[in-house]
């Protein structure tokens, strides 16, 4: 229709009237729809695709385009480490609730991320509370800066789990990150 | 083959149940309220994972495992915001015990824009 004059729409996407949808938000809710059901039949499928559009007319987001990829096997590597990562954390929680007689302390330390982009910010900052023994206080994303709160950290500790934060965002970037996103890791210096 | 799974099912169900009764006993224990979000969310989430897991190989060749995947993502989707929220309230209000923090940089970054707010929005409280 107007798409010539309108601004550039984020790839993989129809326009219906003055509202962009776009495919990879319909099948995100067409797959919740089936898994909600149980079953992959007809009926489902077409249910699903009628209720995702309806709601992506009804309560429209702002397009996001993220310069979002997979890279298979850093995916692999983030997933695994993930596992790995939180049933470590959960250990050390658990430990600490466990320690009876010491009061934990604990810090908050700024971790100013690296990546510029608002969906990798948010999905490290995701991970990030989703690991154990780090949960955050407080975000600036106009300095995309993390500030967490970690579990049973003193001073000398601090160093060590800005490092972990960092790493973790590196792993996330590595993983779903365009290729400027991955370049800008190794021009800043990897972690350190 | 399926007493093998049941057994398996039985294992992750209790190991999860454990790790719920861990993070209630964190939190009981946890001085304030910083570090008693640490396991409200967190043993949790791997509890609930290993008590879905279990769930999932009884049920195994049953299709309803969808929902338990369903599950597991909006808890890890929903987690970390309310935790978020909760964490920076209390921050904000002064309900965290100082003398349990170490190192604070988000005091320092705060009393920073105090002095300096240039183009900053500073959100007291």
């Amino acid at each position: 229709m107007t798409s010539a004059t309108s601004p550039p729409r984020p790839p993989m996407s129809v326009r219906i009237g003055q509202r962009v949808i776009q495919l990879p938000t319909l099948a995100g809710l067409l797959i919740a729809w089936v898994l909600l059901f149980g079953e992959l039949s007809v009926n489902t499928v077409v249910s699903g695709l009628l209720v995702g559009l309806l709601v992506m007319l009804v309560f429209p987001l702002p397009p996001l385009d993220s310069g979002f990829r997979i890279h298979p096997r850093a995916t692999l590597f983030f997933l695994v480490r993930f596992v790995v990562d939180m049933a470590q954390a959960t250990v050390r929680v658990l430990a600490t609730a466990f320690s009876f007689g010491r009061i934990p302390h604990s810090s908050v330390i700024a971790v100013p991320l690296r990546t510029q982009s608002d969906l990798l910010f948010t999905l490290t900052a995701v991970c990030v509370s989703v690991i154990p023994g780090s949960v955050i206080v407080e975000v600036r994303s106009a300095t995309h800066t993390l500030f967490v709160h970690v579990l049973g950290a003193g001073a000398e500790d601090v160093e060590q789990a800005r490092a972990d934060v960092l790493r973790l965002e590196e792993r996330v970037v590595r993983a779903f990150g365009s290729r400027g996103e991955i370049e800008r890791l190794a021009s800043t210096g990897g972690t350190s | 083959m399926t007493e093998v799974l049941d057994w398996l099912a039985v294992s992750c169900i209790l190991a999860g149940a454990l790790l719920s009764f861990a993070a209630g006993v964190g939190l009981i224990r946890f001085p304030d309220l910083l570090s008693r979000m640490h396991t409200a969310a967190k043993p949790q989430i791997m509890g609930l994972a290993l008590i879905l897991l279990g769930i999932g190989l009884r049920l195994y060749p049953e299709p309803q495992i969808g929902i338990l995947v369903l599950v597991l993502l909006f808890q890890i989707f929903t987690v970390p915001v309310a935790a978020h929220i909760a964490g920076r309230v209390s921050y904000r209000t002064g309900r965290t015990r100082e003398d349990l923090i170490v190192v604070d940089e988000l005091q320092e970054q705060l009393d920073r824009d105090r002095h300096d707010p240039a183009g900053h929005q500073v959100t007291e409280r």
